[in-house]
């Protein structure tokens, strides 16, 4: 048996962790820099805000339902993720984190008596050790087991927030209840092929009939998601996620730029992000892409969006390297463009290889002391935080992103840890 | 290493924290200054307050207080509770509760019928606690850090 865990409106709930009065009240938390909503509470959903929704166009449905407006406090929602999955190792030794929020357990020569019992003591152990809710799925395939979980949390109030496919009666009644587009694996292109050859429910698409049309149409991955429905487990350890082929950092600026220093200093640091990342993901990147947005609406020229890329001459991790590349980029796009304030840039790095099988070239190669430089850069960093060591060319502070409703790092920084009055209730 | 367990009991086998970089080095019998340490060869373990402090890291979190309700039990303004939210709450343990929603520290005792949760210093009244109000117990205080210096 597989199960697969989820945690419930995770940001919200990672917030009302720490500030438990907003418990029953509708709470939505935002992405980078404010801009749109990527979480919400079941209140904030009953009353329709949508999710991804750029906070100025729901910004009077907020105000109007007196709604809890939170930034998003990554380091927080870091920090507890890591602690479920660490509870998650209590209960089975075979751990495979999904995202954030969400983790497959591998149960496979493990006996339990009783998979609901079981599943409930998951959820207790988190809610009462982090204060966080939890859904959790058990079925024979990883896809089944998410077809579980969206039954656990979706009928919360009859299932407890658990559920168990572990009859084949359960399995069809699941299989007939969840739509083709919400198949874990079924992309929005190939849900509109199915939907016009009549494949409505997951049940549709077992239908003996399709296999040659998935077989021609969606390859070997959809064979394998017709098996996982059928009960034949197809997806296994480590296929499931995909290393990432590219990283970005991008940023829409508080303030509109023109003054090419400050250009340049963004630039330079979204390059270090950027590199950061890919270390920290022991990756090389080969080409280097910087883009630049204008303002559409206060430019005659029609033409806003830029964005030119190099190819290095060889394999780079190094924040220097990348950052050097990222403003020779942005300057000989400067010297064509017409545009001159801009809002919103990124440095996007592509071409990634593991960065042990790197090449080295035999004429112009990196200097060997950057790798060396980045290790000691990333250690102070991650000692001392707020990425305290940083090239000349970048500004004091990293982020001047705008975080104005963000909540304390309660876990990660001391001085922020929560407070407590203990005279209150007196 | 870990620990897989179908019974609920088992939790309480915890998972070792390799994680932790503050290490003191600890020497079993005093050093003295001023002379090429001896004690170099009897180095034997490392005292890591992480570790000791903190039984259960993963339901282990740090709170500051401010107020005076609990200054006799040695909870002053300003001091750092180490709070476990795994331990189990019993008659007699301090506690981090919630209490319709608004966080207080207090020492929980029993009666027959309800709980009263107390305050440790004279001048504050203990709290009753009945079905009419919304309480939780969030974590148990396991020990309080002040600064002296």
């Amino acid at each position: 048996m597989y199960a697969l865990i989820d945690c419930n409106n995770f940001y919200v709930s990672c917030e009302r962790a720490f500030q438990p009065k907003y418990q029953d009240r509708p709470v939505v938390v935002l992405s980078n820099n404010d801009g749109c909503i990527i979480s919400r509470s079941e209140e904030a959903k009953a009353m329709g805000v949508p999710m991804a929704a750029p906070e100025f166009k729901v910004r009077d449905l907020l105000r109007e339902h007196n709604v809890k407006v939170f930034s998003s406090n990554y380091p927080l929602y870091g920090d507890l993720s890591e602690r479920v999955m660490k509870i998650m190792e209590l209960f089975t030794p075979n751990v495979e984190v999904y995202s954030i929020d969400e983790a497959f357990l591998d149960f496979n020569g493990i006996t339990i008596e009783n998979h609901n019992n079981y599943g409930q003591q998951i959820r207790e152990t988190v809610a009462k050790w982090i204060g966080l809710p939890i859904c959790v799925g058990f079925a024979p395939t990883k896809t089944l087991s998410k077809a579980a979980k969206r039954i656990a949390k979706k009928f919360q109030d009859k299932t407890g927030g658990v559920y168990v496919i572990d009859t084949d009666e359960k399995r069809i009644k699941a299989l007939k209840w969840l739509k083709i587009e919400d198949v874990w694996g079924i992309g929005y292109r190939t849900v509109k092929k199915l939907k016009a050859k009549k494949v409505n429910t997951a049940l549709d698409f077992t239908e003996p009939h399709l296999e040659a049309w998935i077989r021609k149409e969606m390859g070997v991955t959809g064979l394998r998601i017709k098996y996982e429905l059928e009960g034949k487990p197809a997806i296994g350890d480590g296929q499931v996620p995909e290393v990432r082929r590219s990283i970005a950092t991008t940023r829409t600026f508080p303030k509109q730029i023109s003054d090419f220093d400050l250009l340049r200093e963004r630039i330079t640091t979204f390059a270090m992000v950027t590199a950061e990342k890919l270390r920290k993901q022991q990756s090389c990147c080969h080409t280097i892409i910087v883009t630049l947005v204008a303002d559409k609406h206060k430019l005659n020229n029609p033409k806003y969006y830029y964005s030119r890329a190099a190819l290095l001459p060889f394999a780079s991790q190094s924040g220097i390297t990348i950052s050097n590349a990222a403003v020779t980029l942005l300057k000989s796009m400067l010297a064509e463009t017409e545009s001159v304030i801009f809002k919103k840039a990124g440095v996007i790095v592509t071409d990634l290889i593991p960065e042990n099988t790197r090449q080295f070239n035999l004429f112009i190669d990196e200097n060997p002391r950057h790798m060396a430089l980045m290790k000691a850069m990333d250690n102070i960093n991650t000692k001392m935080g707020d990425r305290i060591l940083r090239l000349a060319s970048q500004a004091k502070k990293t982020w001047d992103m705008k975080q104005e409703m963000l909540s304390p790092r309660y876990t990660t920084n001391f001085n922020e840890i929560l407070q407590i009055n203990v005279d209150s209730k007196q | 290493m870990l620990i897989a367990s179908n019974k609920y009991r088992a939790l309480n086998i915890y998972a070792p924290d390799m994680e932790s970089k503050s290490p003191l080095p600890y020497i079993s019998h005093g050093v003295s200054a001023g002379f090429p340490s001896p004690a170099q060869d009897f180095m034997e373990t490392k005292i890591d307050l992480n570790r000791e402090l903190s039984k259960n890291p993963l339901s282990t979190f740090y709170i500051r207080v401010s107020g005076n309700s609990m200054i006799d039990a040695g909870i002053n303004n300003a001091d750092i509770l180490v709070v476990d939210r795994s331990m189990e709450p019993s008659n007699g343990k301090i506690a981090v509760c919630l209490v319709d929603g608004e966080f207080t520290v207090k020492r929980l005792v029993t009666d027959t019928d309800c709980l009263y949760l107390m305050p440790e210093n004279k001048a504050y009244t203990p709290i009753k606690i009945t079905e009419n109000n919304q309480f939780v117990v969030w974590g148990i205080v396991t020990y309080v850090i002040k600064k002296v210096a």
